[in-house]
């Protein structure tokens, strides 16, 4: 049993930390949700050469790490300064899609987005499918060496500033089958792609993906026709470890900041710290905590696992973060007061990042009824 | 026992359906279920058209020019409105101002104050809170010092909602530093276009401009803007709260919002099924449905206590912690119902752009909505300071 950090995730958390905490302040990150663009470009390549995106793929790919921990470690810090920037579209998702899949053409756009230098989204998602990820309906056709790729994306985020999306769609089968799905590559600006973008309530922005018979070569598909499910449900796995770890690094710098505030925040000629019905839920709250730690280090460690395994990790993970992450930022913002309702004050873009991020890749109900299902 | 309203109240019930079926404006009536913010116009034009049938001030005596119904008729009037998507009655000068002058006022304050609350030439904000006197409002700063035949006043509120639309601000000021604190503090009326007045806002984390920070540099009132006695505020800002604190269990924003909850989960598919079937998230929804069953009857429980003339007690803390727990988790379930399409953020639509709607219908408010509802167990109120007024009554001092 060991439950530290490795020498060098140590130091990238360090060197992370110390950056962010200088760097990324509740005003310059509030000015960027403010911007058209909805991230920095100069902390992207700020962070990346910090090695947060390297952190990500494994060695084989390009990069030094890609482990669950290596996941946990950036996310966390990532949660903690409220970063809107997207990490987890462009290369967990997006990257991590064509790492797992791409030939080595494709390869070599793994190594940009290491570089700091592409953007990608995945538009996987569409209007009536919720969180289930084989409920594709997009349809890809295949015609002498074409590619016709049809249908709709729901809430691709990123997908304005990526210059290519990956995109799911099926080539047989029906929605809810999990063969038949392929990934394509998609430059964003490909006639027949059309976006109508808005910023996120947590700060960042999406669009609305309508796709309306794009062609392709044949080329563009990532991996073999219809058999792209599997890495997608793993790539879900490893977006829900890294929501798992930002929501964990939110809730702390959350609890932080409202055990500062009980400390100073006088009322009734005492620090507010001193009414025992605030300490026993500010108790509770650091109880949770640690369970979210706990569950975050159980799926960061189970990642690699045969699927199954993982799965149930991933749902119990999620599931309890899900409960917990409400609860920390309900009470955070409650043992406030008013304060923690306006817009400029720290806690409350940590509270919607919490609070958002149960609504990626599933939220608490839906994990509850995936652990559910493969409890029995 | 009889848990059915009498054929008189019934009659009124369908006196009321009726004039919102004729008067209320469809334009509005969408706004207010789509959750857009309707503005000072919209707000204006929704008082006028109460005024005119005379409904405008359910709870004042008919010598004012109110209706002066009982607790049971504003209660039925309430929820016709909610269910009707009718916009909320700005409640600062109607429902809090109106009754401290009605009661402590002199002639000359109210014959000239209440007609101009009716007709909408006033808009009142409420100026009590302050930076450092949030629950313990009796530790206010904001001073006001007798010069001749005016005060002037120095300090800053907060908090104060909708203040960017208000001409005139009723404020708890310190007349006496000297005095314990509850008594040394008065009740002032200051029309917010004398010189040193400055609104600044405050936008809240869903994006919205709905309180302020109100400045007063050496703002000169004059003396017969005071209510009442000088150093008694205390006493009538206690008063105000007591009628601040009715409706204050939301059950018809509870019941309008469970409706749009189940509108949403019937038309979302989970699992290729309609939401609204998916097993953990009916019984979501069923739990707050029940809640609420039990709370409306506790409502209407010290609404008929009220209405045979008893002053409403602890229960009224009780309606505010319960009411606003089960709204609260109403917000949370619509968040849950819209799924993917609760993260974007459609700030143009929450000021009535033309923009169709991303996602389901109705899913753009749910976020916002979700987040800017965390006020409803801070103010008014914390359901903290609440409980400690039920344990104090129901432990008897001791707490
Ligand atoms: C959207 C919004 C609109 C508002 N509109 C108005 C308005 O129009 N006019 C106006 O005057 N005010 C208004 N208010 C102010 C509101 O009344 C205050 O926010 C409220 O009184 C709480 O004060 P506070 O925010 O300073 O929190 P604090 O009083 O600092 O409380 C912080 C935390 O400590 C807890 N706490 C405090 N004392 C105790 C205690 N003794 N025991 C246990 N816990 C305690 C509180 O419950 C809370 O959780 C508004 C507030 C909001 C958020």
């Amino acid at each position: 049993m060991n439950f530290e950090l490795t020498e060098e995730r140590q130091m990238l958390q360090d060197s992370l930390r110390r950056f962010l905490a200088d760097r990324y302040t509740t005003e310059v990150r509030n000015g960027i949700i403010g911007s058209d663009q909805g991230f920095s470009a100069e902390i992207w390549a700020q962070l990346s050469e910090l090695g947060v995106v390297g952190a990500l793929f494994t060695e084989e790919q390009g990069g030094f790490g890609g482990a669950g921990f290596d996941i946990t470690t950036v996310f966390e810090e990532l949660g903690r300064a409220g970063v809107v920037e997207p990490f987890l579209d462009t290369a967990v998702l997006g990257g991590g899609l064509i790492a797992a899949l791409g030939n080595a053409e494709q390869q070599a756009l793994v190594e940009r987005v290491i570089a700091g230098d592409l953007q990608l989204g995945f538009a996987h998602s569409e209007p009536g499918g919720r969180y289930d990820l084989s409920r594709v309906t997009t349809t890809l056709t295949e015609e002498d060496g074409t590619l016709t790729l049809s249908g709709r994306k729901a809430v691709v985020v990123n997908a304005e500033a990526a210059e290519m999306l990956v995109v799911s769609a099926r080539e047989s089968g029906e929605a809810g089958d999990a063969d038949g799905i392929s990934l394509v590559l998609v430059p964003r600006d490909a006639p027949g792609v059309s976006l109508r973008g808005y910023p996120l309530l947590a700060g960042g922005r999406a669009a609305e993906v309508d796709l309306d018979q794009v062609r392709l070569p044949a080329t563009a598909r990532l991996g073999a026709a219809g058999a792209a499910f599997p890495a997608i449900v793993e790539r879900a796995a490893a977006a829900s470890v890294a929501l798992a770890a930002e929501t964990l690094g939110a809730m702390e710098a959350a609890t932080e900041l409202t055990r500062g505030y009980l400390l100073t925040r006088q009322q009734f000629g005492r620090p507010i710290g001193t009414f025992q019905v605030l300490q026993h839920r500010m108790a509770d709250l650091w109880i949770e905590l640690e369970q979210a730690r706990s569950a975050t280090i159980n799926v960061a460690g189970h990642l690699a696992d045969e699927a199954r395994m993982r799965d149930r990790h991933v749902a119990a993970a999620r599931n309890l973060i899900g409960r917990a992450g409400r609860m920390v930022a309900e009470d955070t913002i409650q043992m406030h007061g008013g304060i923690a309702m306006t817009q400029e004050y720290e806690l409350a873009h940590l509270a919607k990042r919490i609070v958002m991020a149960d609504h990626r890749f599933g939220d608490t109900d839906y994990h509850l009824e995936q652990f559910i299902a493969l409890s029995v | 026992m009889d848990l059915s309203y009498s054929a008189e109240e019934l009659a009124f019930r369908d006196e009321v359906r009726r004039f919102l079926d004729e008067k209320l404006p469809q334009d509005m009536s969408d706004a207010v279920r789509e959750g857009r913010s309707l503005g000072k116009e919209g707000h204006d034009r929704w008082h006028a058209i109460l005024n005119e049938q005379g409904w405008l001030a359910p709870n004042w005596p008919r010598e004012f020019g109110g209706c002066e119904w009982n607790a049971v008729q504003r209660h039925i009037f309430e929820e016709e409105c909610c269910r009707a998507h009718a916009p909320r009655v700005v409640p600062f000068g109607l429902t809090m101002l109106a009754p401290v002058l009605q009661k402590f006022g002199s002639k000359t304050q109210q014959d000239h104050y209440l007609p101009r609350i009716l007709s909408g030439e006033d808009w009142w904000c409420q100026g009590y809170s302050e930076p450092g006197a949030g629950s313990d409002l009796a530790s206010l700063k904001t001073k006001a010092v007798r010069e001749g035949d005016h005060y002037v006043v120095n300090g800053q509120k907060t908090w104060t909602t909708l203040g960017q639309h208000a001409n005139w601000i009723f404020c708890l000021v310190r007349t006496n530093p000297e005095a314990k604190q509850q008594e040394g503090i008065s009740f002032l009326l200051i029309d917010m276009d004398t010189p040193g007045v400055e609104v600044r806002p405050i936008i809240l984390l869903d994006g919205t401009h709905e309180v302020n920070e109100v400045w007063f540099t050496d703002v000169r009132v004059p003396v017969e803007n005071l209510v009442g006695e000088e150093n008694r505020g205390w006493t009538y800002a206690k008063y105000l709260l007591t009628h601040e604190r009715t409706n204050i269990a939301g059950v018809g924003f509870s019941q309008a919002g469970l409706d749009a909850v189940k509108r949403m989960a019937r038309a979302e598919m989970s699992g290729g099924r309609p939401l609204i079937e998916n097993p953990h998230f009916a019984a979501r929804l069923a739990k707050a449905e029940i809640d609420l069953m039990a709370m409306s009857t506790t409502n209407l429980r010290i609404i008929s206590r009220a209405a045979s003339g008893q002053a409403p007690g602890v229960e009224s803390s009780m309606l505010k912690v319960k009411g606003t727990i089960i709204r609260q988790e109403i917000n949370d379930l619509a968040r849950r119902a819209a799924g993917l399409y609760a993260m974007p953020f459609a700030s143009e639509a929450v000021e009535g752009g033309n923009e169709p709607p991303i996602g389901p219908e109705g899913a753009e408010q749910v976020s916002p909505q979700y987040f800017n509802n965390r006020k409803l167990s801070i103010f008014g109120g914390s359901n903290e300071i609440q409980r400690n007024i039920i344990a104090k009554v129901k432990l008897g001092g001791g707490a």
